[in-house]
């Protein structure tokens, strides 16, 4: 109750709960090498390199390759 | 509990949701300068498509595979909904690792701090440099050494936002939360204008291409890409918000829950 009776606790701070980063690495991985290979396919494939010969995924992301503002052609 | 997974979800079905709306907004603010250019290029202005060597095999559309209905439809929306997954997903968990790491923010105000962060990082940065170009703008034969200058250009944007952001958390407890942003900004900052002043530019537009296409195109990216940030930032503070709203409510208070 009164603040006498707890002398030892920090005052009122309430910490946030924060995810420890030894915890987070392998998602934070995992999460890059996901949005890497999306920029990759959708942003440069049958462009400048190519996984695939041909140019069909070049030609089906083609729009979304220009908006997104990816160097295309 | 709060886990990464629970994170990483919410970003990819935020980004999932983002990629329609960037799609929809795409599809009817980039639809008629997209349109507009590829007619440009098929009156025999600007530069061709680049595959006119092979054109003769694949009948019509200087030989295209995937007819020009399907690329603005159902191709724009694979490129939006794959784009705003999978940054979504990296959205979640950077707001994880963001959450309680910068002041007392909340989980909405996090997500939409890391989706601005994306935002500015990933693509208005690089856009001031190698801003984009719509069809018929660009020649075939230089792909390689565009596409190699704006990964140049994204890397060096990410590289100094991450060295920004530590610097801005080292100095948190010596200059406070205030003047550390500040340094952390500024030093973003100068690394981007040294790297603005000193690497190579281009300019492949054609001398008559209509100014005005070339605007509304840009224009028409900016804004597909501000709706994907902007409603990732949204849906995934919401959220995480939720998510926090019922941890609270879970962990053991136990005389008020119900």
């Amino acid at each position: 109750m009164s603040a006498a009776a707890i002398p030892n606790e920090p005052a009122i701070t309430v910490e946030l709960p924060t995810l420890s980063l030894r915890e987070l690495w392998p998602w934070i991985l995992f999460s890059i090498l996901i949005a890497l290979l999306a920029v990759y396919f959708v942003g440069a494939e049958q462009g400048a390199t190519s996984v695939f010969s041909g140019t069909a995924v070049h030609e089906w992301v083609h729009d979304a390759r220009h908006l997104l503002g990816f160097p295309c052609h | 509990m709060l886990t990464p997974r629970e994170f990483l979800v919410r970003g990819l079905l935020a980004g999932l949701i983002a990629g329609v709306a960037a799609f929809v907004v795409g599809y009817v603010v980039g639809g008629p300068s997209v349109g507009a250019s590829i007619a440009i290029e098929e009156a025999g202005g600007g530069h061709s498509h680049g595959d006119e060597a092979e054109a003769p095999a694949e009948a019509e559309d200087e030989g295209t595979v995937v007819p020009r209905d399907l690329q603005s439809t159902l191709g724009l929306a694979t490129g939006t909904l794959v784009m705003g997954t999978a940054l979504g997903g990296l959205a979640g968990i950077m707001t994880g690792v963001a959450f309680g790491r910068f002041g007392r923010r909340s989980a909405r105000s996090t997500a939409l701090a890391v989706a601005g962060t994306a935002f500015t990082v990933f693509y208005v940065v690089p856009y001031l440099i190698y801003p984009p170009n719509p069809p018929a703008v660009g020649l075939t034969e230089t792909i390689g050494y565009r596409t190699g200058l704006y990964v140049a250009m994204l890397a060096i944007s990410i590289v100094a936002a991450v060295l920004g952001l530590y610097l801005a958390r080292m100095l948190r407890g010596r200059l406070g939360a205030w003047y550390a942003g500040l340094v952390g900004v500024g030093g973003y900052a100068v690394i981007i204008i040294i790297a603005l002043l000193v690497l190579p530019r281009y300019n492949e537009v054609p001398d008559d291409f209509p100014a005005t296409v070339l605007f509304a195109f840009r224009q028409a990216s900016v804004i597909t890409q501000a709706v994907l940030w902007g409603v990732i930032g949204v849906v995934l503070g919401e959220l995480t918000h939720r998510l926090m709203v019922r941890g609270a409510a879970a962990t053991p208070v136990p005389a008020t829950v119900g």
